[in-house]
């Protein structure tokens, strides 16, 4: 089952807490995609999620300028 | 999913009660937490009040003093900005700025940090002095220690002062 989140209109440290509360709801195996806005959002919440044992299964620029889709692996 | 174990640590004495600085303790707490750090908040003083189950004007207490200090201190709606405080408005027209900016308010925070599952500790001495009782404050407060069990359970930990 895949899940989404927009985190574009949030700033920090909301970015962070809710990817993380979002993928302690979500089971194993599951994915999060999670839209973000580039600059720091897009340096820390990728590479946090890696230090947290979770996998980025792909990070990609979406059509709207500033913006990327991450999918992250539970 | 492989965690690793050793997980960073820290610890966060919230001495101040002022507005600013609370939010400031609450930012480092829950980007903390949510970036995989254990995270302690240690209540102490001032701190207290942002503790305190009645957010309002309350004189709790036994004696004429602590009734006076926590009436005029307050709860967590009371908190006084550091600088520029005109008597309690700045708080809230800084509120209103965080929300136009879309950063997340003082009482967001504070449930950020609750569901993160920060430990939070208040501080026996000062609960004494202001004569606070731990059936007083919020329900989050896990413990009510001293400074041989914050420096215990800070060993090893990144401690920050605010």
């Amino acid at each position: 089952m895949k899940h989404f989140l927009d985190i574009t209109r949030e700033t920090c440290p909301m970015t962070f807490v809710k990817v993380k509360l979002k993928l302690a709801q979500i089971n194993t195996g599951e994915q999060l995609e999670v839209l973000l806005n580039e600059g720091e959002p897009l340096q820390n919440v990728p590479r946090s999620c890696e230090e947290q044992g979770f996998k980025v299964l792909s990070n990609e620029p979406t059509d709207e300028a500033g913006k990327h889709m991450l999918v992250i692996e539970k | 999913m492989t965690l690793p174990t050793d997980k960073k640590k820290i610890s966060i004495v919230c001495f101040s009660g002022d507005f600013d600085k609370i939010v400031a303790a609450f930012t480092i707490a829950t980007g903390a937490a949510a970036t995989n750090r254990e995270v302690t908040m240690f209540f102490t003083f001032w701190g207290l009040n942002a503790l305190k189950k009645k957010k309002g004007r309350v004189a709790t207490g036994k004696s004429i003093m602590a009734k006076t200090f926590n009436f005029l201190m307050g709860g967590l709606n009371n908190l006084p900005l550091s600088r520029l405080n005109f008597f309690g408005a700045s708080p809230k027209l800084m509120t209103g700025m965080m929300k136009k900016h879309n950063v997340a308010t003082l009482p967001e925070l504070v449930e950020a940090a609750h569901a993160l599952g920060i430990r939070m500790v208040a501080c026996e001495m000062a609960m004494h002095i202001l004569e606070i009782e731990k059936s007083e404050m919020i329900e989050e407060v896990q413990d009510v220690a001293g400074v041989a069990t914050f420096l215990n359970e800070s060993e090893n930990a990144h401690i920050i002062f605010i």
